[in-house]
């Protein structure tokens, strides 16, 4: 019998009409959805008429979603998302108008549009987060996304898979969020570069569906290409009223080639911070700086989910923003934010003295609704801190989970949400 | 802008200077955030890398050449940083390693990288480099060491030499219509 494939390899080879696949191995696959989003879209349009082709190669399997500089920000944002408009009027394609969505990563799950088994690509870089429904999920750029909606193929070069197997129940207080930054801690924000990123174990079969995607979602902040955590009880739970055509669970075969295989026990791991101005520089939050903080943001794909809004509700209940610091928070979808009002958890954040906006990415690229100024720093639960990120090239962003967000909003400090609720 | 010309008519070996890079350097420091609803491109390629050296973008000359460390381009997808690169006119990135989505990028849009594990350790900024992007063979003019980056995958190598990927997407999707004129009825 020939040697088993992981799940990566699966996808890929099923999506190529291949019986088998190889790491290194160039193959045009099939695309069961293609992803963009108004940052791009109009630089996309172009490219695709470049091609000189009319229609996109399936209108149900194109997405555009206008998530980044929405509510339009400016008179250029409107010129795009007018285009986009007309463009899927015209080519084909479906669109998440304002109001309608949210932020892609979090509305396409919920839509039931990107389904376990399935082949997606996004033109943003996070798309790999759809890899927590057990999907092969991965970003292209621009022009390579006009090529793709012409074609409805991509081609890919086979990743090696790197396996991350982890044990043992975190603090209660950490969550997805606290997973990848303590494994880009331990692995560099180059340390899965090219490569497919494999989550399983105990503690990954008791995360709940948001942390899978928080995991997930962070994975090409170490470089990988995808990331993948089969589908289970959990994902069938979430599909439940969600998925709309029958999906299928692709698991790696026991003898499948890993490059690589991480073995951790996380047991009672902490909350974990990412200082400035790189992913990688993580420490628990026990050993964190006490730095005084101007402004805190929670929301983005990364950390915008019910549990995420939560979490910071949780903290907030009852307690009041800092005098010295601005919080913003922002739910990651509409779905979110209506289920959030429900659980009472907007009024805690509107009682506390919070911002709370409309789904959007603004704050998390330095687009709008919450940009940084020059010396400030920002405590935020997105996935990147490098300079300038939110804003100011000398602004400075710490990474955390949304209940130590929430916690350093309270205090005014950077610090953990035991020292707020006590 | 006027482009210098090969060496010679023939070969695809061009000089020029070199500005040096550290490691992990992302696109937001290529191209920040705020400048993603540019679309001239003279205006893109005035923010080239202002994030990691605000001076580069005017100092730079059409021509000149990238040397970076490990992983140069991490981070967001965006397109426009790496096309910020070639707006500019720089002939080529050279880094040890360089982002997924950032190497794609590059050969979708027809901006030439090469990988090669010692240039950045060894050149400095300012040195005259001549390169030969057929052969990828790098020489330092200002030290004489000579270094060989990594040769690309013929799949790639034959995108690269068809134009990148517009003109592939082209030919596929003719490719099919005659598929389709052939099948009988």
């Amino acid at each position: 019998m020939s040697q088993g494939m992981t799940a990566t390899e699966k996808i890929l080879a099923e999506h190529s009409g291949l019986s088998r696949v190889t790491p290194g191995q160039f193959v045009n696959a099939k695309v069961d959805m293609a992803l963009a989003n108004d940052a791009t879209a109009g630089k996309i349009i172009a490219r695709f008429r470049e091609i000189e082709v009319e229609r996109v190669f399936d209108p149900e399997k194109v997405v555009f979603v206008l998530d980044h500089y929405t509510p339009s920000n400016n008179i250029a944002s409107a010129t795009v998302c007018q285009e986009t408009r007309e463009f899927t009027q015209t080519a084909g394609g479906q669109l998440i108008e304002v109001g309608k969505g949210g932020i892609e990563h979090c509305v396409l799950p919920e839509r039931g549009l990107v389904l376990p088994g399935d082949l997606l690509v996004g033109q943003d870089s996070h798309t790999c987060q759809h890899g927590a429904l057990g999907a092969f999920a991965t970003a292209i750029g621009v022009t390579d996304m006009a090529a793709t909606l012409a074609l409805g193929e991509v081609w890919l070069m086979v990743p090696t898979t790197l396996k991350f197997q982890l044990v043992g129940q975190t603090d209660d207080w950490a969550s997805g969020k606290d997973l990848a930054l303590f494994i880009i801690s331990q692995i560099g924000v180059d340390g899965a570069l090219y490569r497919a990123m494999e989550f399983s174990g105990e503690t990954i079969e008791n995360l709940r569906m948001d942390g899978r995607f928080t995991l997930c979602n962070m994975a090409v902040d170490c470089g990988a290409k995808n990331a993948f955590i089969a589908a289970d009880g959990v994902t069938d739970e979430y599909e439940k009223g969600r998925a709309k055509r029958p999906y299928t669970k692709v698991n790696s075969d026991p003898d499948a080639q890993y490059e690589k295989v991480y073995e951790w026990d996380v047991s009672g791991l902490r909350p974990q911070v990412a200082r400035p101005h790189i992913p990688s520089n993580v420490v628990s939050i026990d050993e964190a700086e006490r730095v005084p903080v101007n402004q805190v943001f929670i929301g983005s794909c990364t950390n915008g989910g019910l549990d995420d809004m939560k979490a910071a509700a949780e903290v907030f209940a009852g307690r009041q923003v800092h005098a010295g610091v601005r919080a913003i928070v922002i739910p990651g979808s509409q779905e979110v934010y209506l289920e959030s009002l429900r659980q009472g958890y907007i009024e805690s954040f509107i009682e506390a003295g919070a911002a709370v906006s409309t789904p959007t990415c603004g704050p998390c690229f330095g687009g709008h609704m919450g940009i940084v100024a020059e010396g400030e720093v920002c405590v935020s639960t997105t996935n990147r801190n490098f300079p300038g990120r939110m804003g100011h090239s000398k602004s400075s962003i710490y990474l955390v989970n949304p209940a130590v967000a929430a916690a350093t909003a309270v205090a005014g400090y950077l610090t953990s949400p035991e020292e707020v609720l006590a | 802008m006027s482009e210098a010309e090969p060496t010679s008519a023939q070969s695809m070996v061009y000089r020029g200077r070199a500005w040096v890079f550290d490691d992990n350097i992302d696109t937001d420091r290529i191209l920040p955030g705020a400048w993603l609803h540019l679309t001239e491109p003279a205006d893109i390629a005035s923010h080239c890398l202002e994030g990691a050296d605000p001076t580069f973008a005017r100092s730079a000359q059409p021509g000149d050449f990238i040397v970076a460390g490990s992983n140069f381009g991490c981070g967001s997808s965006r397109e426009p940083a790496t096309f910020s690169i070639k707006a500019l006119g720089i002939r080529a990135v050279i880094a040890d390693s360089f982002a997924r989505i950032f190497l794609r990028n590059a050969i979708t849009i027809g901006l030439p990288v090469l990988v090669c594990a010692t240039a950045r350790e060894e050149v400095s900024l300012g040195d005259e480099l001549e390169v030969d992007l057929g052969t990828g063979t790098i020489k330092n003019l200002t030290t004489g060491v000579v270094h060989q980056s990594q040769e690309f995958p013929e799949f790639l190598r034959s995108m690269i030499a068809e134009g990148g990927i517009i003109p592939y997407a082209r030919r596929r999707l003719a490719e099919r219509a005659s598929l389709q004129e052939q099948k009988p009825l």
